[in-house]
């Protein structure tokens, strides 16, 4: 028998348990579940994320283009719970071959999907534990109040010695993010770190008030990166763009160049104001079942097939 | 010349003239932001232990050091004794330096010692070694879940824990890069 596996049965019976809760939240909140192709001719160009090949396709790294054109046809609430790719990735909160969950609104901005985001945390949590209090490597981490809200410059101004602008003058933007921010994050309760410098945030909108930030959002639980919202950039000039911008430093750092998604700038410009999330379902369950490791949330890693 | 895709736990590099051993790697990305690589690693004649996150694109340069075939032949206070295969000289170890191998050295067990300098300063074991249990408790017959584990003591006085059908006395598998149990011994 394969001990290890037989092993994992509550984890993997919490993790469908799960799955089986965001349905319910998003159908009760009149959302419409879809289901989009994984293999696509033009993932969406990112200076970091890199795609893995499938013949003359890719599989996709986020639902995110194919779901944004059915916002622009119309369809005003959507999620899809898909497996993503991304090529390289893998270490203890990740897998090349990962579960995302996404979801989309129109009318709607990244504020809405905070107060949304945090709503889905509290009905998970509500069938888990009655206190929504969870227990993760020694925290407590309380998901029954509100969340802290700190900006990206407010982060850096409280947890490093330098600024959010040095930082990425001098190229340590992700480095002192990933050393000194990241670990106080969503310790005692979630924490959403709001407002990325606009370079960080290829297809979303800028702030109103301040060009050089934009309508980001990351939500933290016990350190660990949960979900990544935008206000999404609807205006196709300007997504083509950050794209070709993208595609730059893409070169630059001698990374595969894919083909620009041509019928999601051609449909863009009818996208209604909108914003949308994508939720890593795998550290989701990670944190609901105190797991050190992706490994323990999945059937099989790839080192095991 | 390593890259940052050769990072892992175990390999050795050299960082302002010391041996350096990796022993911790993890991948992290902060979102949508660079790949970066987490390293723990423990210079090797001091022990200290340096935390260092890289970047993509960095290198490393290996460290200059002689794997020589051996094997284990006692514990004499608190240090380790091995053989050279070859030559049969003799070189210590302390508990210190030989870390968690020490749950899996048995008399005779085929070892690789790396020497910096003639001197011994790590010790690396089988990926897999096989050791009896001589304690654990009686498996609970009518337990037929299989998914349940006990603590058992195994002759070097490493403590793991193993299916319940484990009884003492049996040969059992140990994977000792994780250290944890694998297989019993048929027969």
């Amino acid at each position: 028998m394969n001990w290890k596996l037989a092993r994992k049965a509550p984890k993997l019976a919490a993790r469908a348990q799960i799955i089986q809760k965001i349905r319910e939240f998003f159908s009760s909140r009149g959302y419409l579940e879809v289901d989009t192709p994984v293999l696509i001719p033009a993932p969406a160009p990112e200076s970091h994320i890199n795609a893995v090949e499938a013949g003359d396709l890719y599989l996709q790294t986020s639902p995110e283009l194919c779901m944004k054109r059915l916002l622009a046809a119309g369809y005003s609430k959507i999620f899809q719970i898909c497996h993503c790719w991304r090529n390289g990735e893998r270490g203890s909160r990740h897998l090349p071959e990962f579960t995302m969950l996404e979801w989309y609104r129109s009318d709607s901005n990244y504020n809405d999907l905070m107060t949304e985001t945090t709503d889905l945390l509290r009905y998970i949590a509500g069938t888990l534990s009655t206190e929504g209090v969870i227990s993760y490597k020694g925290l407590n981490v309380d998901l029954s109040g509100r969340p802290e809200t700190l900006s990206v410059r407010d982060a850096f101004a409280r947890y490093t010695g330098t600024t959010m602008e040095k930082a990425l003058e001098d190229d340590e933007f992700d480095l002192l993010m990933t050393d000194l921010i990241e670990p106080r994050l969503g310790n005692e309760r979630p924490t959403i770190i709001f407002d990325y410098p606009a370079q960080k945030a290829a297809l979303s909108r800028l702030k109103a008030d301040d060009s050089s930030v934009a309508e980001r959002f990351e939500l933290y639980l016990a350190g660990m990166e949960i979900a990544n919202a935008f206000s999404e950039l609807t205006d196709p000039a300007r997504q083509r763009e950050r794209f070709l911008q993208e595609i730059a430093y893409r070169k630059k750092i001698g990374a595969r160049i894919y083909p620009m998604p041509e019928p999601f700038l051609d449909e863009l410009g009818e996208m209604p104001p909108s914003s949308g999330i994508a939720l890593g379902v795998d550290r989701l369950v990670m944190f609901f079942t105190d797991s050190e490791t992706i490994d323990e949330v999945v059937a099989f890693t790839p080192e095991e097939l | 010349m390593y890259t940052v895709a050769d990072l892992k736990k175990g390999l050795k590099i050299t960082l302002d003239g010391d041996p350096y051993l990796v022993i911790a790697f993890d991948f992290a990305k902060p979102g949508k932001g660079q790949a970066l690589y987490r390293t723990k690693m423990r210079n090797m004649i001091t022990g200290s232990i340096l935390d260092r996150t890289y970047r993509s694109g960095e290198t490393f340069e290996p460290a200059s050091l002689e794997d020589r075939k051996m094997q284990f032949l006692y514990k004499e206070d608190n240090h380790f004794v091995f053989m050279d295969n070859q030559n049969y000289e003799q070189y210590r170890m302390s508990e210190e330096a030989v870390g968690d191998a020490k749950h899996y050295l048995i008399d005779n067990l085929p070892v690789d010692l790396l020497l910096f300098s003639d001197k011994a300063i790590a010790v690396d074991v089988p990926n897999f070694v096989n050791l009896r249990v001589v304690q654990t408790d009686p498996w609970v017959k009518g337990d037929t879940s299989g998914s349940d584990s006990k603590p058992a003591t195994v002759e070097t006085g490493y403590v793991l824990r193993v299916p319940p059908f484990i009884e003492e006395g049996e040969l059992i598998v140990i994977d000792t890069r994780t250290g944890e149990y694998s297989t019993r011994v048929k027969g």
